[in-house]
C-alpha cells in the first residue's frame, strides 16, 4: 500500500487531501465532520477582522443538464470573531492533534499580520495560509487580490509575516494576473515556505434575461464573484506546472482548483502539487466524496509502483516543454473503428466546418454496418493523407475508443521549430512550403 | 343493440388517461440533453416528413420551445399529433445512435410533443400565410392527415384553399380513430384550428359527388387534391356478420371519440378480429372500458402479425387475450343479438391458410369488432373521376414525385394512394402534393426532398427518409409490402 501521508513544508498530514479555506472549514463542527469522513488537513476560512456578508452569494454555471461545472461567490472571509475562530482550530486540534489544520489569514497592516500569525501558532494551527487571492470585496479595501496582483506588495507582506512566523506559512496566490510564477517567485525571495494556488477567477458567471441582472442577485445589483469548480480545473493545472517548472520557485505547491475526484487530484500531483485543496466539490457533495478519492489515489499509485505520494508528486511536470521544442516531424492520424461507429457523423461535420476537411462521407458498403448506421447512408472516411492529426475529431466523437490517433511513421529526424532555425539560420535547409 | 356502457365517468376517464404524461421543463431538458445532434441524423431519414429532428432538440434544451416547434410544424404541420401517434419506435427513435450506445433512444416522440404542445397551450403563432394570395384556387377532399398536409403547405404557399369532408369536423382518423389514450380528438381539432388560422376555408358535411358535384370542382378551382383515405371494413363473408353487435373496429373507436366515455357502449365479452394496429387499439380500448374479456381473433401465427410489437406489448399488458390460428366461421345469435362465435382452427398447408377440419367450437361474446382491413374506394373513384388510374391492390396510382394522377389536375396523397400507413406518411404524401401542385400551376420543377436534410454527401446525394430507407427492419418489410 502506498503512503498517503505527506510532509508539507513541515506540516504533516495523514493523506493530501484538505479542505480549501471556505464555507466547508468555516466551524469547529465542520471541521470534525471532514476529519471524520477522512480529510487529511483543512484551510481554516480565512480569519481578519469580521467583516459582514449580503445574502445571496453564490452562482453557478450549468451546462447541458449537469449543474455546477463552474461555481461563483461574493462571499468575504470569515464572519465571526478571531477569538471565536482562533478558540475553534484549538478545540479542532486537541482532538486530531494528526491532521493538518491551518490558519488562513488575511489583515492589513504590519502589527495586525504579526498578532494574527502569533495568535495562529498559540493556539496550534500546524501552518498559515495568507489570503492574497480573494478577488472580490477584500481587494477594494486593499487586501486580497490587491496584495496578489503586486510582488512587490506581496513580497512585502511575506516579509512582515516571516518576521514572526514560528509555523511554515503558504502564501495563496491569485490567477488575476498576467503571470503568477512572477508573484510565487515574489513568495519565495520573501522566505515562504510554500505556495498554495489558484485562488477564485474573476467572474460574472450568467445574466439573468429577465431581470438582466446577474446572479448572485442583491437587490437589483450582482457583484464581480470568484469563480472555481470542475470548469477552471485546467487553468489551475496550468499554473500549478509552470510554478512546479520555475527554477526560482522551488517551494512545495499546495494545489488547488476544481479537484472533485481522485484522478482529477492525480493530475495535480503529477504536474508538481503535494497537497490538494479541495471546496466546491464538497459544496456541491459533502465531505465523503474524500473516501473516494483515498482509495482511488491508493490505488492508483499501488498500480503504477509509486511508494508514495511525495514519490509521485512531480511525476509529469518535466513532459511540458515550451511549443519551439515540440517535433514538427511528429505526425499522428485518426482512425476509425467502424465495428464501433454508431454513425452520428459528428466528426465528418466538425472537421469539415471546423477544422481541416480532411473526413469524406463516402459509400458504406465497404464498412460493414456498424452498431447503429444506416444502410445505405455514407460513413465518414479519414483521407489519411491530408489529416494533419488535430484530434478534434476524436475528440467530438461520442463513442469510446472508435477515433484512435494512430501514430506514422514519417521516416524523418527529429526537428523542432527551435532546430529548424537553427538549420535555416546555417543554411542547412531551404524553408517549409506555406500549407496550400 | 343492447349494450351498454360498463364504467362510471370516473372510472373511465382514469383508465382511458393519456398513457404517457407530457414532459416537464426539466425532463423536456434532461431528455433534450441526451441528443448527440447528430449530423445528417438518422433519425431525420427515418422520418417521412423529414423533420430536423436533433434542431429541434437542440431548441429545447437550449430553453427555445418555440422555435423547436416552428422547426417540427414547418415540416409536419400534424407534428402535436404524431408525436403521439407515430410509431416512433420503428421510425425516428429506432433510428435513434443513442440507442446502439446506451441501448435506450432519445424520447423523440415526447420531446415533440413537450414543444408543440408548449406553443398550442400559449397560444403562440408559428406558421405564416402570407398576406396576399397568389389567387389560385385548390380543391382538398377530405380533411384527414394527408388534405391537411397540403391544405397548410398550400396556404403557405399563398393560394387558396378549400377543405372538402363528409363530416362535421376535420382530422380524419386523428380525430376519430386512434386509441383515445394515445391522443384526444382536442389535440387533433387544434390543429384543425391552427390550419384554419392559416386562412383554409373548411366545409363540413359535404359528400363529394352528392352535395357537390366534381365538374363543380372542377370549374371552381384550379387544382383539386383526392384524399379521401379507405373505405368501410372488409367484408368477413361468414353468416351472421349483420347482427347489430357486429361492429366495425373504427365506427367503436369513433364512438369513443364523440360520446363521453362513460357512455360508449361496450361487451363484457369482446372478440376482435385482426391482429393489426387497429385491432390491437380496439382490443385494449374494450378493456379499459370495462370488458371481462377482450379476445383478439387472428388467422394467422402470432410472429405473422401486422401490429408492431410494442404494441402486441401493450395488448398483453392490458389483459387482451390472443388467440393465433383462429378463424370465425359464424356469428351466433340469440333473438337478434350477437351471443357467441363459431371459431375454428387453422393450418399452413402448402403456403395457403386452410381450416382443420373438426377443429371448431363455441365460444360466448357479445361484441365483435371487425378489423381485418378497409375497404378500397376504388369504385367510388372511378365514378367520381373517369379514367382514373388505381393499380391492383385499389390504389391511386400518381407520379411519386409530385403524387399527380392520371386525372390532369388531380392530385393523390394518403391511404387512398398508400393502401393504409401512418398518419405520417399522410402528412408528407399532402405536403408533397402541394409541391406538385404549386410545380404545375407556378410552372415550376419539383427539386429534392420534401424537408431536405441539413447536408448529403457533396453530390447532395442524400435526402429526407422519404427517398432512402431506413434500417428497422419491421418497417422496411412494411413498406416493400
Amino acid at each position: 500500500m502506498a503512503d498517503l501521508s505527506i510532509n508539507f513544508a513541515g506540516i504533516k498530514s495523514p493523506n493530501p487531501f484538505w479542505i480549501a479555506s471556505g464555507p466547508p472549514s468555516n466551524t469547529a463542527y465542520q471541521s470534525h465532520r471532514a476529519f471524520e469522513a477522512g480529510w487529511g488537513g483543512l484551510v481554516w476560512k480565512t480569519i481578519g477582522d469580521p467583516i459582514i456578508n449580503v445574502s445571496s452569494r453564490y452562482s453557478a454555471l450549468n451546462l447541458g443538464g449537469q449543474r455546477m461545472v463552474g461555481f461563483n461567490n461574493i462571499e468575504l472571509i470569515s464572519d465571526r470573531s478571531p477569538e471565536t475562530n482562533f478558540r475553534e482550530i484549538k478545540e479542532v486540534k486537541d482532538r486530531w492533534p494528526n491532521h493538518a489544520v491551518i490558519a488562513s489569514l488575511m489583515v492589513d497592516t504590519r502589527e495586525r499580520w504579526h498578532e494574527f500569525v502569533k495568535r495562529s501558532a498559540d493556539c496550534g494551527a500546524d501552518g498559515i495560509e495568507l489570503n492574497f487571492g480573494c478577488p472580490h470585496g477584500m481587494c477594494e479595501r486593499g487586501m486580497g487580490s490587491a496584495v496578489g496582483q503586486n510582488p512587490d506588495v506581496a513580497e512585502t507582506i511575506v516579509g512582515w509575516v516571516m518576521e514572526a512566523a514560528e509555523i511554515p506559512v503558504i502564501v495563496k496566490l491569485t490567477p488575476n494576473i498576467t503571470n503568477v510564477v512572477y508573484a510565487a517567485r515574489a513568495a519565495k525571495r520573501a522566505g515562504a515556505d510554500a505556495i498554495s494556488l489558484i485562488n477564485t477567477i474573476n467572474s460574472i458567471t450568467n445574466v439573468n434575461l429577465d431581470t438582466l441582472t446577474p446572479e448572485p442577485f442583491v437587490r437589483g445589483l450582482s457583484s464581480h464573484g470568484g469563480y472555481c469548480g470542475p470548469a477552471v480545473k485546467p487553468i489551475a493545472l496550468n499554473m500549478v506546472q509552470s510554478c512546479a517548472a520555475d527554477s526560482e520557485v522551488g517551494l512545495p505547491i499546495s494545489g488547488i482548483g476544481g479537484i472533485g475526484s481522485w484522478r482529477d487530484a492525480a493530475e495535480f500531483l503529477a504536474l508538481g502539487s503535494l497537497s490538494l485543496q479541495v471546496c466546491t466539490a464538497v459544496m456541491h457533495y459533502g465531505f465523503r466524496i474524500v473516501e473516494d478519492m483515498n482509495e482511488g489515489l491508493s490505488d492508483y499509485l499501488d498500480a503504477k509502483g509509486y511508494q508514495s505520494v511525495a514519490d509521485f508528486s512531480g511525476a509529469a511536470v518535466k513532459t511540458l516543454s515550451d511549443w519551439q521544442y515540440l517535433d514538427l516531424h511528429y505526425k499522428r492520424v485518426a482512425r476509425i473503428d467502424y465495428d464501433k461507429c454508431i454513425g452520428c457523423n459528428l466528426c465528418y461535420i466538425a472537421c469539415e466546418d471546423g477544422a481541416h476537411q480532411c473526413i469524406d462521407l463516402v459509400d458504406s458498403a465497404p464498412y460493414g454496418l456498424g452498431p447503429g448506421r444506416v444502410p445505405g447512408k455514407p460513413v465518414p472516411k479519414v483521407r489519411e493523407e491530408d489529416c494533419v492529426g488535430c484530434n478534434l475529431c476524436s475528440i467530438v466523437c461520442p463513442v469510446d475508443d472508435c477515433i484512435t490517433m494512430v501514430e506514422m511513421d514519417t521516416g524523418r529526424d527529429q526537428m523542432s521549430w527551435s532546430d529548424y532555425q537553427t538549420r535555416l539560420t546555417k543554411g542547412e535547409m531551404q524553408p517549409i512550403p506555406a500549407h496550400p | 343493440m343492447t349494450l351498454k356502457p360498463l364504467l362510471d365517468a370516473e372510472t373511465a376517464a382514469q383508465s382511458m388517461a393519456e398513457k404517457e404524461s407530457r414532459y416537464t421543463r426539466q425532463e423536456a431538458l434532461i431528455e433534450s440533453n441526451r441528443c448527440l445532434f447528430c449530423f445528417d441524423a438518422p433519425c431525420i431519414m427515418a422520418c417521412p416528413t423529414g423533420i430536423d429532428i436533433p434542431s429541434f432538440i437542440k431548441k429545447i434544451a437550449n430553453g427555445n420551445p418555440t422555435g423547436s416547434a416552428r422547426t417540427i410544424l414547418t415540416a409536419n404541420v400534424l407534428g402535436a399529433s404524431c408525436a403521439r401517434v407515430c410509431p416512433t419506435e420503428v421510425l425516428c427513435e429506432g433510428a435513434c445512435v443513442v440507442l446502439d450506445l446506451e441501448g435506450d433512444p432519445v424520447k423523440i416522440g415526447r420531446l415533440q410533443r413537450y414543444a408543440t404542445d408548449y406553443v398550442f397551450e400559449h397560444q403562440i403563432e408559428v406558421l405564416h400565410a402570407p398576406a396576399k394570395k397568389n389567387g389560385k384556387k385548390i380543391a382538398i377532399l377530405g380533411a384527414g392527415p394527408a388534405g391537411l398536409g397540403c391544405a397548410a403547405e398550400l396556404a403557405q404557399l399563398g393560394y387558396d384553399v378549400t377543405v372538402f369532408d363528409k363530416k362535421q369536423a376535420g382530422g380524419g382518423l386523428n380525430t376519430y380513430g386512434i386509441a383515445y389514450y394515445k391522443m384526444r380528438p382536442e389535440i387533433s381539432l387544434d390543429e384543425v384550428k391552427m390550419i384554419e388560422r392559416l386562412g383554409v376555408n373548411f366545409r363540413y358535411g359535404v359528400k363529394i359527388g352528392q352535395d357537390i358535384s366534381v365538374a363543380d370542382l372542377e370549374k371552381d378551382f384550379d387544382a383539386i387534391f383526392l384524399g379521401l383515405g379507405l373505405g368501410g371494413a372488409n367484408r368477413l363473408g361468414i353468416p351472421g356478420e349483420d347482427l347489430p353487435e357486429v361492429v366495425d373496429a373504427l365506427d367503436f373507436i369513433e364512438w369513443i371519440h364523440t360520446r363521453p366515455l362513460h357512455e360508449v357502449p361496450v361487451g363484457r365479452r369482446v372478440a376482435v378480429l385482426g391482429c393489426g394496429n387497429t385491432a390491437i387499439d380496439a382490443v385494449t380500448q374494450s378493456k379499459r372500458l370495462g370488458a371481462e374479456v377482450a379476445s383478439i381473433i387472428y388467422r394467422r401465427d402470432e410472429d405473422d402479425m401486422p401490429a408492431y410489437g410494442f404494441e402486441y406489448e401493450l395488448a398483453k399488458n392490458d389483459g387482451a387475450t390472443f388467440h393465433f390460428h383462429t378463424v370465425p366461421t359464424e356469428v351466433l345469435a340469440e333473438n337478434g343479438h350477437v351471443k357467441a362465435l363459431r371459431l375454428a382452427k387453422t393450418e399452413s398447408r402448402d403456403g395457403q391458410l386452410q381450416i382443420i377440419p373438426g377443429s371448431e367450437w363455441t365460444e360466448e361474446f357479445d361484441l365483435v369488432l371487425k378489423a381485418v382491413g378497409q375497404e378500397k374506394q376504388s369504385s367510388a373513384f372511378e365514378k367520381l373521376f373517369p379514367g382514373l388510374k388505381l393499380d391492383r391492390k385499389g390504389r391511386v396510382e400518381h407520379n411519386p414525385e409530385t403524387m399527380e394522377t392520371s386525372v390532369p389536375k388531380l392530385f393523390v396523397g394518403g391511404d387512398c394512394a398508400n393502401g393504409g400507413r401512418e398518419v405520417v406518411n399522410a402528412v408528407a404524401e399532402g405536403k408533397k402534393a402541394a409541391r406538385g401542385i404549386n410545380a404545375l400551376l407556378a410552372n415550376q420543377k419539383v427539386t429534392g426532398p420534401i424537408q431536405p436534410s441539413r447536408h448529403g454527401t457533396k453530390d447532395g446525394a442524400l435526402g429526407s427518409g422519404f427517398n432512402h430507407p431506413i434500417r428497422v427492419p419491421e418497417l422496411l418489410a412494411a413498406m416493400n409490402s
